[in-house]
């Protein structure tokens, strides 16, 4: 239980395409995170899937069933808003039920499930208590216990992490990954953070202004970035682009060089630069470069290194980790 | 220490503001009330004094419980208040539940139209209303006034609770749908306690006009068995003789439930929106 199709999905606000043409398909089992900048239409998809919005053409599949004239509440899926979105006049538990409860879900099957959910959440000191006495954090989860209890096919997450601050953020994270070892269900998340969509996903979609620019796990896109937009979308600090011409590379337009694939030396190298600022985070050293031959270049080296404002320095590429891309952006293989 | 003393003055204008205001706008209620304890002679000779021993007198309350079924004009006074409340925040809040939530074709133009109301005075098409009332039947009936209120309150209660439920997250209406509740459930069981606030507001601003209204029960219900409580004290005021006593004490009267009513909606004004929903 738990596949999606996705077939050429089309969405227009008046004359404004937001979504054009996405095709994807998501196995049983599978976690898989959209991403991208805001704006690029991959909260609108989530809503499409959901049923919240309809889609204006094209097909969706849930476990091979078109589900386009499906209200949302048919559809077996159950979604974690960015807002949490809890019913302020209910207890958590009765937040929780409330879905069953309309499904005319036998109520001993509802407190086993609640409970079931609440102890998997450790929520259950706050059954009894209302949304507005709980914190961020808490509420978060009472959102996630009653997609849990539905017990969907898919799971659907709107930046569930968004307004958690940064500690109960990785806290949340772990949490959520948890689950998704623990259920096995599909699951689809949004979101704009691409350090979320590292380290959570199975595949991870990058869409950019309505369309999707590459599928692939979270190494795929790191290491074989299909075009310049995910190349410098996936990975931080982001990767260095340098015209290809200043390098004297011929049959490609860009170069492009993550800042942790650049060694850095005082004596000799490729490139000689001026360390313009220096980023100092204990395990990462953080350098920008002003280089004669490439320009600005960002350098990420692995531990402390005493390098300052205005020293001297010598930057090589490391040559196997070089992306080119041609005057369309893509990659060249 | 200059901050202190400018805010100290600041203050103390904004009270004297506020003060004059209070007693600007309690001074006929003051006026009316003392007076209706006077007899005659004393509202006359010093209408600003206060009832004395010597001057004090019932004799307005009297001629009102006494003459006239004051009861009954004070029950249909509520009756079309509190039916014609009712049925405005029911309408008023569905229509603007879907102006604010639904997006259809000419859902501007229709919110405009709604709003159209409050620029002109419903007593222009007095004549039309009449006209309809007697067709209909409904002449000397509340049923006439209930419904002539409702259109009356409309506009405004659809153009302030539209406003209001734009700002009821989607989030939580979009929760509710995958939980399988109905539009209507998500309407009645959490769009509605989220804009309560915006709702008492309403009613008190619906309520008002209609308790103190003389015009449509003057024409459309005068009779004695649908007389409200402003009509009522009409009877008092004759072409050649007033009997100001008892008009005052019908008047001081009339305050009291119209004011009962402000103190419930004004506490759930007051006590705000259920917070923790969302963020």
């Amino acid at each position: 239980m738990g596949s999606l199709q996705l077939t050429s999905i089309r969405k227009a606000f008046g004359d404004h395409e937001v979504l054009k043409g996405i095709d994807l398909d998501v196995k049983e089992g599978e976690f898989v995170i959209f991403v991208g900048p805001s704006g690029c239409g991959k909260s609108t998809l989530l809503r499409v899937i959901a049923g919240l919005e309809d889609a204006t053409s094209g097909s969706i599949r849930i476990d091979g069933q078109e589900v386009a004239t499906v209200p949302p509440a048919k559809r077996g899926i159950a979604m974690v808003f960015q807002s949490y979105a809890l019913y302020p006049h209910l207890t958590v538990k009765d937040n929780m039920g409330l879905g069953l409860k309309q499904a005319g879900t036998p109520k001993a099957e509802i407190e086993e499930r609640v409970t079931k959910a609440s102890s998997m959440l450790s929520l259950d000191p706050y059954l009894a208590r209302r949304p507005a006495e709980l914190s961020g954090g808490q509420r978060q989860r009472v959102a996630i216990g009653r997609a849990i209890v539905r017990e969907p096919s898919l799971f659907l997450f709107d930046e569930p992490l968004s307004n958690l601050d940064a500690a109960l953020r990785v806290q949340t994270r772990l949490e959520i990954a948890r689950l998704h070892k623990r259920l096995k269900a599909t699951m689809i998340y949004v979101t704009h953070d691409q350090v979320e969509a590292m380290t959570l996903a199975d595949k991870i979609v990058v869409l950019n202004a309505g369309a999707i620019e590459q599928v692939g796990s979270p190494m795929d896109l790191y290491n074989k970035p299909a075009n310049m937009f995910v190349a410098g979308f996936i990975g931080s600090p982001q990767m260095n682009f340098i015209p290809a011409e200043r390098l004297g590379e011929a049959g490609a337009k860009t170069v492009g060089i993550r800042p942790e694939h650049i060694a850095l030396s005082r004596e000799a190298g490729d490139w000689k630069g001026k360390v313009v600022h220096a980023e100092h985070l204990g395990a990462d050293t953080i350098l920008y470069l002003e280089t004669e031959q490439a320009g600005l270049v960002t350098v990420r080296l692995f531990g402390e290194h005493r390098y300052g404002a205005d020293d001297i320095v010598f930057a090589t590429p490391d040559k196997a980790f070089m992306h080119r891309f041609d005057v369309n952006d893509r990659a060249i293989a | 220490m200059a901050t202190a003393r400018t805010s100290y003055l600041r203050t103390g204008l904004i009270h004297l503001a506020l003060i004059s205001y209070t007693l600007i706008a309690l001074f006929p209620v003051f006026l009316t009330l003392v007076n209706s304890f006077k007899t005659r002679n004393a509202i006359f000779r010093e209408p600003m004094a206060i009832p004395t021993p010597s001057t004090f007198s019932l004799v307005g309350y009297e001629t009102v419980l006494k003459q006239g079924d004051f009861i009954g004009y004070f029950q249909n006074s509520l009756i079309v208040t509190v039916v014609s409340i009712a049925l405005v925040l029911l309408f008023g809040a569905m229509a603007a539940f879907a102006l604010s939530e639904y997006r259809f074709r000419g859902n501007l133009l229709m919110g405009l139209y709604l709003a159209l109301g409050i620029m002109i005075p419903i007593r222009l098409g007095t004549v039309a209303i009449l006209q309809g009332v007697v067709a209909a039947g409904l002449v000397n009936t509340l049923t006439a006034l209930v419904l002539v209120y409702t259109a009356q309150g409309l506009p405004l209660a659809i153009f302030i609770l539209s406003e209001f439920m734009r700002t009821v997250s989607d989030d939580l209406k979009n929760a509710g749908r995958i939980d399988g509740l109905s539009e209507y459930a998500i309407f009645f069981r959490l769009v509605l306690p989220l804009v309560r606030p915006a709702m008492a507001t309403v009613a008190v601003f619906t309520m008002i006009p209609i308790w103190n209204d003389l015009w449509f029960p003057l024409i459309l219900a005068p009779g004695e068995a649908t007389k409200t409580v402003t009509l009522g004290a009409q009877m008092f005021i004759g072409q050649f003789v007033t009997n100001w006593n008892a008009v005052l004490s019908a008047l001081s009267l009339a305050i009291l439930p119209v004011l009962v009513l402000y103190v419930i909606f004004s506490r759930q004004l007051i006590r705000g929106i259920t917070s923790g929903a969302v963020k």
